[in-house]
């Protein structure tokens, strides 16, 4: 048996075919989730993909985390769903306070799109349990407003629960501002909530599936994979 | 323009003096007294503001006419092409049931006035083109050409466009595959900001811009209907720049990629659904040109009802409705049955969709407003039948004098320590450096079928999952060469396209062009236009590569000083299998390299003559169309049979510049050796065409020197990758981090 995982297309979602082909090439069947319909089609974790949703003219993802597929989504997530938000999905789940913090434009005030080398913090979650701690991998990067930022106490109590999930790190895997694309706060790239189910970062690891494609790297399929065993298992 | 009593067509006819603001609106007299006659009466407000720019030269090409014919009359017979020059784009047959359409168009006008929105709008226009041709977009080229980079208006210009390329095309999720930045003091005032996009569709799902059926609905969906970009067809793209004149900023266009992301979607649907029986986006001219060309190309009239076009600002006038070039609209001829599904489907997305007229099965165009009949006209006269000017033309006096200037005398390095010098300050300089300041700010990966991107020889995306069919797009143009001869520079153009689509290992297909240029009405320039078509035409004929559309942009000048000829040129290539993609970047240390083409002393025109001599003149390098085919055919083969494991086409810089890029873009660095017969400054600088650098794994060196030998491509050994540097035996060595630093250092310090 394999698991059913829903992707939600947003109007001004972008990576939403491609994170159901993700799914599909780890092993899972994709089901597309649409904004207007709160029925999440009995899925049994949900991806919300990359895009500028709304067209984020406003505060990136703010519009989206109203809409009635988000209803669903927060309710469930709050009881165990599996969720994962990447970029304009992570931005949706703090505007939805299922993580803390949230995103500003990148400190440069450019859009910018690289291959990321990343260090994984926290291989204990739905969504990372295929990788191991302090793996470093490439995961494909583009966003424009991705700089992390929380407040100190967040921050603090995010580093003392081991909630920060994965770091941005330079070529020799040092966490520090060579490596950090956009000043997020201590290099952050991604965090968990406390129970492990939803996860947020703002690279694409669905950009790195395939060895010819994007990234020319297979870094990101552990995510999908980490999901589907957890969810066949269970 | 409002006045009352309302100008309809009787009004017109009953008030034969009134005096109307054709020259303000870009017409000539003898274009207005024409209008006259076809209409037999003077024009009414209406009608004038669509002569006006249906009639400018951005929408009529009426200098540019006599010449394009060319690309038709010597189009050599190709069975790849399903739709040719004269539709929203061309269409090519790829194989495996797919057909891909791809266009290069120009924004450069408004991209000097307005660089984030002029940038935008361009990649905007370019997509509803691919779209209205039945095909999902898959991919985004920017060829760009701005002034000196070191100039301070380009650091107004550049990051402005390179942020609304980014910030149009990132938002709509297309991949930012391709194209070029070259800085030349020529585009100063007039920077070249040309947008390439690639769409793919099955063959049955090609959709035409004629509206057939009497009784059938225009739809118009997208975005509501405001007053901007009015006269930008006109005023703004079809004169040359003057600083004593008015800011023509409210003339550009502003876009809103969320809106165009949702007409992407809602219009695919709507074809799956096939609910569609013609499309046209509204680009330049707007609603004028939409109206006018979907009945024209149809097989009966169009009647319209102005009033229920949806507005932004309700009191525009009707004039300034149909001359509006507000972004992200369309307009869709659909089937009375299918119109309700068909508004679902906008409403789905919550896209504003609206019926404003139906076709009827007369023979004219008839527009209404409050009532009023307020254009009454054969649809043809204003959509086709424009003014056609044989402009004179005539080689410029300083010509010879400019060729008689010999780059091959000029003084070459004397020493080693100077060469190594040279070749430093070749690969940082701003033409020769790393653009990856610029495309990193582009997406390259949306969409998940990626291949190649720039800084790669061409772009390439993966069309079927399943079987791996690809293709690839590679723009190119040299505004230096063409200026020398716009004849061998329009051929150099595509021959560096075409060799750069296969050395990534794919098939050249067929061409398209965006042709650059200064005022028409200067018989220099003309000369220029019409010799880089002819030039164009022939080499198309001669490689079997027919061109299948693309785009003027004239009076690229400000005052009497034009821009270099810059014709540039799209090719379009396939590939059976992407896994096969040959890669510029060097895989493997100890693999050999191999130099292919025959290296002369050949500088006219280079990058090596500009860098180190800031100088132009003399003769581009020589074009040989026939070897760029055999070279071709020898690249693709060896990628599909796996002898190569990479490849760069050699170009502006010559050797060294390819050299240095593959070597930095794969860490791995190169030692090198002078072949017999050459000396070591014209081996690193030479811009002969018709060549590439190849690296061979050991295993297949027999196999791959007689596979060249056999077909009668020169083939010469003239290194081997190695080492942490790039070193010309017995010259000079150069580490990659040094070389690194002065390649990618030079852009972010000018711009960043």
């Amino acid at each position: 048996m394999t698991a059913r995982i829903g992707v939600v297309t947003f109007p001004g979602s972008l990576d939403d075919r491609d994170t159901q082909r993700a799914i599909r090439l780890a092993g899972g069947e994709p089901v597309a989730l649409w904004h207007k319909d709160k029925d999440l089609h009995q899925v049994d974790a949900v991806v919300l993909p990359g895009g500028f949703s709304y067209g984020d003219y406003l505060r990136a993802g703010a519009i989206s985390r109203f809409s009635p597929v988000m209803e669903t989504v927060i309710e469930q997530a709050k009881a165990g769903l599996p969720v994962l938000g990447i970029c304009n999905g992570f931005q949706i789940l703090t505007e939805a306070h299922l993580l803390p913090g949230g995103m500003l434009g990148n400190d440069h005030l450019h859009f910018i799109c690289r291959d990321q080398k990343l260090r994984v913090e926290n291989a204990a979650t739905s969504w990372t349990s295929d990788y191991s701690e302090g793996q470093e991998i490439f995961i494909p990067l583009k966003n424009m407003d991705g700089r992390y930022v929380a407040d100190e106490y967040t921050l603090d109590k995010l580093e003392a629960e081991g909630r920060v999930a994965f770091r941005y790190v330079a070529r020799d895997g040092v966490a520090d501002e060579r490596g950090n694309p956009n000043g997020s706060l201590r290099d952050i790239a991604g965090i968990t909530n406390e129970a492990g189910n939803v996860v947020g970062l703002m690279p694409h690891p669905e950009h790195a599936v395939e060895p010819l494609i994007g990234s020319g790297r297979t870094d990101g399929l552990p995510f999908f994979t980490s999901i589907l065993k957890k969810l066949v298992n269970a | 323009m409002s006045r009352t009593p309302l100008d309809t067509v009787e009004h017109a006819a009953a008030t034969p003096d009134v005096e109307l603001p054709w020259a303000e609106l870009g017409l000539k007299k003898d274009e207005y007294e024409r209008v006259v006659e076809i209409l037999g009466r003077r024009p009414t407000g209406a009608e004038l503001a669509m002569y006006s720019v249906m009639w400018s030269e951005h929408c009529s090409y009426k200098s540019s006419k006599v010449h394009l014919r060319q690309f038709g009359e010597k189009a050599p017979q190709s069975d790849a092409l399903l739709v040719g020059i004269g539709e929203n784009a061309g269409v090519v047959d790829v194989g495996q049931g797919y057909a891909v359409t791809f266009k290069v168009e120009s924004h450069n006008h408004p991209s000097y006035v307005e660089p984030y929105q002029g940038a935008a709008t361009g990649v905007g226009g370019i997509v509803r083109d691919i779209i209205a041709m039945g095909a999902r977009p898959v991919a985004v080229v920017d060829p760009l050409r701005f002034g000196a980079a070191d100039h301070p208006d380009t650091k107004r210009v550049l990051p402005g466009v390179v942020a609304g390329i980014g910030g149009y095309g990132n938002c709509l999720g297309l991949p930012n595959i391709g194209g070029e930045v070259v800085f030349d003091a020529c585009y100063q005032g007039n920077p070249l900001v040309n947008a390439g996009a690639i769409g793919v569709m099955r063959h049955e799902d090609i959709h035409l811009a004629k509206a057939s059926g009497a009784g059938n609905k225009v739809i118009l969906y997208g975005a509501r209907t405001g007053g901007d970009g009015i006269g930008g067809a006109s005023i703004l793209a079809s004169e040359t720049f003057d600083d004593a004149k008015p800011s023509k900023r409210p003339a550009v266009q502003v876009g809103d990629p969320f809106q165009e992301k949702l007409l992407i979607e809602c219009t695919l649907e709507a074809f799956k659904e096939k609910l569609v029986v013609g499309i046209q986006d509204l680009g330049a001219a707007g609603l004028s040109c939409a109206t006018s060309e979907l009945a024209s190309n149809g097989s009966g009239g169009m009647r319209v009802t102005l009033d229920d076009v949806p507005l932004r600002d309700s009191t525009l006038s009707p004039e300034e409705i149909l001359m509006s070039e507000s972004q992200e609209r369309m307009c869709a001829v659909v089937e009375p049955a299918k119109v309700e599904r068909f508004l679902e489907i906008c409403d789905k997305w919550d896209v504003i969709a609206t019926v404003i007229g139906e076709v009827t099965d007369g023979d004219r165009l008839e527009i209404f407003w409050h009532g009023g009949k307020i254009v009454d006209v054969d649809p043809r006269t204003v959509a086709h039948d424009g003014p056609v000017y044989e402009r004179p033309y005539a080689r410029p006096s300083w010509q010879d004098e400019l060729q008689a200037d010999d780059a091959n005398k000029l003084a070459r390095p004397g020493s080693s320590a100077e060469l190594k010098d040279q070749v430093l300050k070749l690969v940082a300089s701003p033409n020769q450096a790393s653009k990856k300041w610029i495309t990193s700010q582009y997406d390259h990966f949306v969409q998940g079928n990626t291949v190649l991107a720039q800084p790669e020889d061409s772009g390439m995306i993966r069309i079927d999952e399943e079987s791996g069919l690809g293709v690839a797009i590679a723009t190119d143009g040299n505004g230096r060469y063409a200026k020398l001869d716009p004849y061998a520079g329009a051929q150099l153009a595509l021959s560096e396209a075409y060799r750069n689509v296969a050395t990534t290992g794919a098939k050249p297909l067929a061409v398209s062009d965006c042709l650059n240029f200064g005022s028409p009405e200067d018989p220099a320039v003309m000369w220029q236009f019409a010799e880089a078509i002819r030039g164009l035409a022939d080499a198309c004929q001669q490689l079997g590569t027919p061109v299948t559309g693309g785009n003027v942009s004239l009076y690229n000048q400000t005052g009497e000083v034009a821009i270099h000829p810059t014709p540039v040129v799209a090719v379009l290539g396939v590939i059976d299998d992407v896994a096969r993609r040959t890669p510029v970047a060097f895989q493997e240390e100890g693999q050999l390299l191999y130099l292919l083409g025959d290296t002369r002393e050949e500088f006219g025109g280079s990058a090596w003559s500009q860098v180190v001599h800031d100088h132009l003149g003399g003769l581009p390098p020589k074009v040989d169309l026939e070897r760029e085919r055999l070279l071709a055919e020898i690249l693709i083969s060896a990628s599909r049979d796996g002898m190569i494991d990479s490849a760069h086409d050699l170009s502006d810089g010559g050797l060294i510049q390819a050299v240095v890029e593959s070597a930095l873009l794969g860490g791995k660095g190169a030692r090198l050796v002078v072949p017999d017969g050459l000396d070591a400054f014209t081996f690193l600088f030479s811009e002969s065409a018709g060549r590439a650098v190849v690296a061979v794994p050991r295993s297949e060196e027999v196999r791959f020197n007689d596979m060249c030998g056999a077909r009668g491509l020169p083939v010469t050994r003239i290194g081997v990758v190695d080492g942490e540097s790039v070193e010309l035996q017995g010259e000079f060595e150069l580490s990659l981090a040094e070389l690194r630093e002065a390649h990618e250092g030079t852009i972010p310090a000018l711009l960043a």
